[in-house]
């Protein structure tokens, strides 16, 4: 279990992260590619100025048409997607990591706050997983590979939390916390989690034509 | 859960069509499309929509019949993405069930981008698979009838060259009757404005051609209309996935406009129109915007009215309420400039909710009212939500400027017996307005 450890923490961390920071400037830059080539006759729409007017709607919570109508799915969407990019990067044993091998440092969240924020995730997650499950409209979408995501984000929070409870077996938890935390990391360009790199520009698109072209608000 | 394979309906069209496929030709057609025609939109649509499902209170289906298979998602995975899995290798029946999900379910009216916070376009979907049904052969009958009409007559109803000329000129001698000095310029160059209008008008609305000659007269504006192909701006083969002649129709109408060398084309009070030639006929033919300056009837009627140049001796007694039609609010702002014209001509004016960017689809447009009796019960059953929201407001006339919005609303006015008049803006103007020189 120590090797398994060391290789997640070693070799399989510079791995997620590579694969993570360079596959998703990859797809970046080929979908950019793809788009340039191929829906010409709508890229050139693209106006910033309406797309980030309605970015900051669609940014705020309830600031749009669909958040509105599914307040539930709004107040969960907007806190899991918040923690979800605060407790990774502000936990203060991720800090000490980057600390003890790069030597890089940042000011960390309490850790009392961190703890709390990860236990919101996963009952987030559990939240997601049940509508999934349960209603007819999430059921009938849901393929297996949603199931799996949630369940990937979900667990990395999980044993995340349990270890740092020290419910279990320390060691087996971390290395199954780490090892999803990377699997995650390495999964956002290559499935629906690609929404993480793509949202802004599919969003900025359509408030482009809307905003440009069909004079209308797209929030 | 039911799905789009429960509720298949006949059609002739899709029968024929569907009985000369085989899953071969299915994929080849399909890669040559994914491979030609689609880009990065399609790609990141299907890539990153979450199946969260917050489109489902979006669409008028889903809100009218609370089935889950009615939803904008669902729609995309029961067509694009089956056939994305498959690499379009498959079975003909689901090109049956593509086809009735994306011509009929789907009025590519574009409310569901409003719920979706990755923008998602799921009209754009459902016409990437409506232009693999055309390339396929598989449409409905009625909607490839009007197709076909476009191919051979330039206008959508097999309106003849001879009767286009001799109909405006009916219209001009009837007019004539009350307006002595009313004339319908034909082909005048150089007039300030070409006014196009649908085939249907001609067809069977020709009080409308009457009532804007009669509004164009009083107004004392130079005008004209095309007596050539040219003259319709409707656009059908737009909805069948026909994009060729979809183009060529664009091409007609914009070119007759040139020819006359008119400042500008006032369209009629269509949406879908409106659409066609703002919106997609430029983007095929290689323009960013129209080639020729056009406006809409509303916009045109409110710069009229700005102008003066309308003068009514009343105001419309009754309250009315306004339906927002989708291709010239979600497509081209117009909400307000429609509230104006209106607000100017009746005395009251009861709101819809939601109405604006976000009212919901009169559930005719987009193609689906052309695809004629068969699926004419799944749009008035699809769309009890508009008729409830049409009944909360307890008027009696119903303001839509749009063509394919009167077909539909009337429908749902008649099934649900809500004893509502829908009526054009270019009815309560010409009803209103002074007719100083009338006999």
């Amino acid at each position: 279990m120590h090797a398994l450890y060391d290789l997640a923490v070693g070799p399989l961390a510079w791995l997620a992260f590579g694969v993570f920071i360079i596959g998703s400037i990859y797809r970046l830059l080929a979908m950019r590619a793809l788009a340039l080539k191929k829906d010409g006759a709508f890229m050139t729409y693209i106006s910033w100025p309406h797309a980030i007017k309605s970015l900051v709607h669609w940014f705020t919570p309830f600031g749009a048409l669909g958040w509105k109508e599914n307040p539930g799915v709004t107040i969960a969407t907007f806190v899991f997607h918040i923690c979800l990019f605060l407790v990774p990067i502000f936990l203060m044993g991720h800090i000490v990591l980057f600390d003890t091998f790069r030597g890089w440092s940042w000011p960390a969240l309490p850790d009392g706050v961190a703890d709390a924020l990860a236990i919101v995730v996963v009952l987030i997650c559990a939240y997601f997983l049940w509508r999934r499950l349960s209603v007819p409209e999430v059921r009938f979408l849901t393929t297996p590979q949603d199931v799996f995501v949630v369940s990937l984000v979900g667990l990395t929070f999980l044993t995340g939390v349990l270890a740092y409870h020290r419910i279990g077996d320390n060691l087996v938890l971390t290395t199954l916390h780490i090892l999803c935390g990377e699997a995650m990391l390495a999964a956002i360009p290559f499935t629906r989690l690609s929404h993480m790199l793509f949202a802004v520009f599919s969003r900025g698109y359509i408030a482009s034509e809307f905003g440009s072209v069909r004079f209308a608000k797209d929030w | 859960m039911s799905t789009i394979a429960d509720r298949l309906i006949e059609d002739a069209g899709l029968r024929a069509g569907v009985s000369r496929l085989t899953p071969e030709k299915i994929e080849k057609v399909f890669k040559e499309l994914i491979a030609g025609e689609c880009g990065a939109r399609l790609k990141t649509y299907l890539e990153t929509c979450v199946h969260c499902g917050m489109c489902a209170k979006a669409c008028h289906y889903y809100m009218s019949h609370k089935d889950p298979s009615y939803m904008p998602a669902a729609k995309v995975t029961q067509t694009m993405a089956k056939l994305m899995a498959a690499g379009g290798k498959v079975d003909p029946k689901l090109i049956y069930e593509c086809a009735q999900v994306s011509y009929t379910e789907c009025n590519l009216c574009r409310r569901c981008i409003h719920y979706c916070p990755l923008g998602i376009d799921t009209g754009y979907i459902m016409s990437v698979v409506r232009r693999l049904c055309h390339k396929l052969g598989c449409t409905p009958q009625y909607i490839q009838d009007t197709a076909h009409s476009h191919s051979a007559t330039m206008n959508q109803m097999w309106v003849k060259d001879d009767e286009w000329p001799d109909t405006l000129q009916w219209q001009e001698e009837e007019a004539r009757d009350e307006f002595p000095g009313l004339r319908i310029p034909l082909d005048l160059e150089g007039a300030d404005f070409m006014y196009s209008v649908i085939a249907p008008e001609p067809k069977f609305r020709t009080q409308l051609i009457y009532q804007a000659a009669a509004i164009f007269n009083a107004a004392g504006l130079n005008w004209t209309m095309p007596s050539m192909p040219g003259w319709d701006n409707s656009n059908m083969a737009m909805f069948s996935g026909d994009s060729e002649i979809m183009g060529r129709v664009e091409r007609a109408h914009y070119e007759m406009a040139q020819k006359l060398r008119v400042k500008r084309i006032v369209m009629g009070e269509c949406g879908h129109a409106f659409r066609a030639v703002y919106d997609v006929g430029n983007r095929w033919l290689g323009w960013k915007w129209t080639p020729v300056p056009m406006v809409h009837s509303i916009e045109f009627f409110w710069e009229l009215i700005q102008q003066g140049r309308i003068k009514i001796t009343h105001k419309y007694a009754d309250p009315v309420t306004i339906h927002d039609p989708c291709n010239v609010i979600r497509g081209r702002g117009l909400m307000d400039k429609l509230r104006e014209v209106t607000h100017f001509l009746c005395e009251e004016v009861v709101e819809m909710h939601p109405n604006r960017e976000h009212n919901y689809c009169c559930c005719a447009g987009g193609g689906v009212i052309n695809c004629g009796p068969p699926f004419k019960n799944v749009r008035v059953a699809g769309n009890s939500i508009k008729a409830e929201q049409l009944k909360a407001t307890g008027v009696h006339t119903l303001v839509a400027p749009c063509h394919n919005c009167h077909g539909g609303l009337e429908d749902i006015i008649s099934k649900y017996e809500l004893g509502m008049h829908t009526k054009f803006l270019g009815d309560l103007i010409y009803e209103l307005m002074e007719k100083p020189e009338a006999e």
